[in-house]
């Protein structure tokens, strides 16, 4: 059989997209033959079939079933619990409570402050109190109702101006200050210099209200204890090993002794991503009753579980030159946290670090704090703290290009951040496709023909963003890889990649399928993929920050080289081919110039481990060393950034404030498709969700503090349905990196950001008229519609930013500067410390 | 004490089945939890996100809604049921496109547009936005799930149809 032969019909089995899976021509048995193609997920079957296993589909033999009593006080000091009668409920198993579990933990090892259950106070509505397991979910809920909880409480704080205004009581006895949980202060180059070189200067605030993950798939645990004392945890996580070591430290158990097991995740968007009480309460009451224990949560609860955007206030001030240049900017953001640390100071350090990644800022000052709230705590949704800022900045540059008299798009393309450099703040940019996209969506929409020409009521806008391919450095300080794979080639030619990564819907495990493929000759529907055990699989950091595809398929492709390496000369030999004519492809290893000699991918395995031994291979991922030394710097260094643009119609309707969105078109720059088919969902995915945080989804809260939640419903909780959600042109631009595999960069996020701006700068074409808050309902529009009517300021948005008590800034000089990528003052402090330990 | 449980009779995926449960379950808990089916998936189990649909005589219902006593002598396809030796037009097409991509609302999708394509085997994109406006899905935006559907519907109607280039492979 000869390279390059056709497949049959993948109609009916687990293949490909027929005829897209095998269209590399057999007389070019170097180019790319998986990658790049459209696919089928491999568990596509499993999921069109309902075959997919998710937590709460497990159920094990004398299995418990547990629920939690939450707080139904947004602040306040437990008084006494008594358990007395839940306890002697039929069928109740075991009751847990605060102090059974006084170990704390937290995502970040900065912010180490949660509990399993509530010890001594609780700090929002629905902060878990006591724990209950029960031979049925019925006998569970029926013991809640017997549990008696006095509170004592506390003045509860509803906002970030309500934390400034009160720093007492605290919601944590941890924190730069009062209630302020982070502060932040970081200038590159003297921007009050880059202002006076400005010929114009702005100045904008924003809001971006907070809104949550909503994945179809509330949170599910089980737990099983066994007698010879192991644990192990099946959940709906993200990020497993996080879980790990958080079980590990709370139920001070050897973590050698904790198995975690993320099932396939009913999408995350960054909602699963946190280590949750859940999970270790069942894990408790597993070891407590010796009996499997499941929860799953109800949907109200999930939104108490939230993690999601954090509500934040922006002030930018902006100095540019007639041409557009940018020569300072200065950057505040105003973050409400909600009632735990979470991820939140990566949170806030976010809304600072990527402004700079898209057009040159030459000199750039960034302050950003972080309030808790008596609230759900916020953490990351998908793009994780830029979202906000990126908002701010296309709607702040949009009317930057007005006041200068120049087209949004051109002023952009004049002003692209170059490829192969270092922005002010010491983000190193690889490949950079945004001039393409621009092009992309702007001839694509007609934009030339469009923008400022269409008949009032309708309207198109522009804007563009970046995001991570990953984050550069680990949550927990260490010089370990951020990802591993292990593959083993069985004799019968089958081939098993584990990784610890997790596959939460957006196609890691196809990932590791399809690069395995690529290298080794084979099809990824013929490979075996067991992921995100970590009994099992290496360790892989989890899904978030954008990083699986390039580090997880880093890790795949050093795997499967090495595999091919220690196969490749034993093949050879057997062929008595020289190594350089061997090729492996279409599940074979044969002499390039002359195809026919050759044998098949399970014989060139028998070949080499006749001689080596059991054929398996190890490889492992590190992000390249960021050259940003400052403290702050490990928040936005990435091995590659993305980069989207977007143009999106809308239709305003003036007498009722409804904004309609009819169209939307997207470009996305994402190195390189490694599945064409998921890339493009991932696109369409992002603009979805995008347009639900433009013009409907909030999180909001009610009473006089606000600190009751609104609606904790999926009725209420306006997302898009079919009714609402667009039509999308989707354009992928590939501009490969050399940090990805095979040049490939996110596409799980990015595209979602510059949806909102570009809806927002929309309607002011539309109507002529500002909302620089999102979401952009009918009644802002409403109100800032009467506003131009009366003759005020036509807009609707936030007027004031409040006094924050600021640290000392951190001055890092710019590279251009002179700058090495340390802080000035630390620059002297490393020295006087260097000094010290001579003297010693 | 548990309640009384009760028996019924009824016709699931094309086979007869006899159950016994707690009275007050839903034919959603009655699917998963006394017949293993978890196919059927849940999102809110207040009848709000469409996740838990499956066909009941023919029509899509909300299983969360449904009183498991009140499928006696009638009914019941669930996502089990759809493929035979292969699989349905709809799953080949879902797979296809990648019109699944956590695959949570997935089966849901599926019976709603199985239901829509045995009442009208050509629908427009308008039909079937209308037909699947009461299912939430928050990873795909839809879209791939409408051209799933649209491809199934071609096939299913004896055309020859492939997926669109753009669909695959968005515009270059």
């Amino acid at each position: 059989m000869a390279g390059g032969k056709k497949k049959a019909d993948g109609r009916s089995g687990g293949r490909a997209v027929k005829e897209h899976f095998s269209d590399g021509p057999p007389d070019r048995p170097t180019a790319l033959r998986v990658i790049g193609k459209a696919h089928r997920k491999v568990d596509a079957v499993a999921k069109v079939t309902g075959a997919t296993k998710f937590a709460d589909d497990l159920a094990l033999p004398r299995m418990l079933y547990a629920k939690l009593l939450r707080s139904p006080h947004p602040h306040a000091r437990i008084v006494s619990i008594d358990t007395s009668q839940a306890t002697a409920l039929y069928g109740v198993k075991a009751v847990l409570v605060g102090k059974d579990l006084p170990i704390p933990f937290g995502i970040l090892p900065v912010s180490q402050d949660e509990h399993t259950l509530c010890v001594d106070s609780v700090r929002f509505i629905g902060d878990p109190v006591v724990a209950v397991a029960a031979t049925t979910e019925e006998a569970a809920t029926a013991a809640l109702d017997l549990i008696a909880v006095t509170y004592e409480p506390l003045r509860a704080i509803g906002s970030p101006e309500d934390a400034l205004a009160h720093p007492e009581p605290r919601i944590h006895d941890y924190g730069d200050s009062g209630n302020l949980h982070k502060l932040i202060n970081l200038e590159f180059g003297d921007v009050e210099e880059g202002f006076a070189e400005a010929a114009v200067i702005r100045e904008d605030l924003f809001f971006f209200e907070g809104n949550t993950h909503l994945p179809m798939e509330q949170h599910a645990a089980l737990a099983e204890w066994s007698a010879d004392g192991k644990l192990t945890l099946w959940s709906s996580t993200q990020t497993p090993h996080y879980v790990h070591r958080a079980l590990a430290k709370v139920l001070e158990l050897p973590a050698s002794r904790i198995r975690v097991i993320a099932t396939p995740n009913g999408g995350g968007f960054g909602g699963k991503s946190d280590p949750f009480n859940h999970e270790i309460a069942v894990a408790k009451l597993a070891m407590l009753t010796g009996r499997p224990v499941k929860i799953t949560l109800t949907r109200e609860e999930v939104f108490y579980c939230h993690r999601g955007r954090h509500p934040t206030l922006m002030a930018v001030k902006t100095g540019v030159t007639r041409d557009g240049a940018i020569t300072a900017m200065h950057f505040r953001s105003l973050l409400d946290g909600g009632a735990y640390g979470s991820y939140g100071v990566a949170s806030t350090y976010y809304t600072g670090a990527l402004q700079t990644v898209t057009y040159p800022i030459k000199r750039y000052k960034f302050q950003g704090a972080r309030a808790f709230t008596n609230k759900p705590p916020c953490g990351p949704k998908r793009g994780h703290g830029t979202p906000q800022p990126r908002f701010a900045l296309e709607v702040h540059l949009d009317k930057i290009a007005e006041e200068l008299g120049l087209d949004p798009a051109e002023l952009r393309l004049k002003h692209l951040q170059p490829p192969d450099s270092l922005t002010a703040n010491y983000l190193r940019v690889g490949s950079m496709g945004l001039g393409e996209c621009i092009r992309k969506v702007t001839a694509g929409s007609g934009w030339r023909d469009k923008f400022k020409r269409l008949p009032h009521g309708k309207g198109v806008g522009l804007a563009c963003s970046s995001y991570l391919s990953g984050a550069g450095l680990p949550i927990y300080w260490n010089h370990m890889p951020h990802s591993g794979v292990q593959l083993k080639c069985d004799r019968s030619g089958g081939v098993t990649v584990f990784c610890g990564s997790t596959d939460i819907g957006q196609g890691s495990d196809s990932i590791l399928a399809y690069i395995t493929a690529e290298v080794l000759g084979i099809d990824p529907f013929d490979i075996r993929i067991v992921t995100a055990d970590t009994d099992l699989t290496p360790v892989d950091l989890g899904s978030y920050s954008s990083r699986v595809t390039l580090m997880s398929g880093n890790a795949a492709l050093q795997a499967a080289e090495r595999a091919r390496e220690v196969i490749l000369p034993h093949a050879a030999r057997k062929l008595d081919v020289p190594m350089t004519r061997i090729v492996f492809a279409d599940g074979r290893v044969f002499d390039v110039e002359e195809p026919d000699r050759g044998m098949s991918f399970a014989e060139a395995v028998q070949v080499a481990e006749s001689v080596v031994g059991t054929v398996g291979t190890v490889g492992s991922y590190t992000p390249p060393k960021s050259p940003g030394r400052y403290r702050g710097a490990g928040v936005g260094p990435s091995p590659a950034y993305s980069y989207s643009a977007c143009v999106a119609e809308v239709d305003v309707d003036s007498a009722t404030g409804i904004v309609r969105v009819p169209k939307i078109w997207i470009a996305h720059d994402v190195g390189r498709c490694i599945n064409a088919a998921t890339a493009i969902g991932q696109v369409e995915g992002s603009v979805y969700m995008g347009l639900g945080e433009a013009l409907m989804e909030e999180m909001t809260y009610r009473e006089n503090r606000q600190v009751v939640h609104k609606f904790p419903s999926l009725l209420e909780y306006k997302s898009p349905t079919t009714l609402e959600m667009c039509d999308v042109v989707t354009y992928i631009v590939e501009d490969p990196d050399p940090n990805g595999p095979y040049g490939a960069k996110e596409v799980g996020q990015g595209p979602l950001l510059p949806v909102m701006p570009a809806v927002a700068n929309a309607v002011y074409d539309a109507v002529g008229v500002r909302v620089d808050e999102v979401p952009i309902t009918p009644e802002k529009v409403l109100k800032a519609l009467r506003h131009k009517q009366k003759g005020d300021a036509p807009r609707y948005g936030p007027n004031a930013f409040p006094e924050i008590p600021w640290p000392e800034p951190t001055r890092v000089p710019p590279p251009w500067e002179g700058g090495d990528g340390k802080a000035r003052d630390q620059a002297a402090t490393l020295a006087g410390g260097v000094r010290e330990e001579r003297q010693h | 004490m548990p309640d009384a449980k009760v028996s019924i009779s009824f016709t699931l995926n094309a086979e007869p089945c006899e159950v016994s449960f707690a009275p007050h379950k839903t034919l959603l808990e009655v699917l998963r939890e006394d017949l293993g089916l978890t196919g059927t998936k849940h999102g809110c189990e207040l009848g709000e996100c469409g996740t838990c649909t499956v066909l009941l005589d023919d029509h899509a219902v909300l299983s969360c809604l449904v009183l498991g006593q009140a499928c006696a002598g009638r009914t019941v396809r669930t996502v089990e049921g759809m493929a035979g030796a292969a699989l349905h037009p709809l799953q080949t097409a879902f797979a296809d496109l990648g019109a699944a991509q956590c695959g949570y609302c997935t089966p849901a999708f599926l019976l709603t547009a199985q239901a829509l394509l045995e009442h009208n085997p050509k629908p427009s994109r308008d039909e079937i936005k209308h037909a699947l406006a009461g299912n939430l899905c928050r990873c795909t935006g839809y879209i791939k799930i409408y051209e799933a559907v649209e491809l199934a519907a071609a096939w299913m109607r004896g055309e020859k149809a492939e997926p669109s280039r753009e669909a695959l492979y968005g515009r270059r």
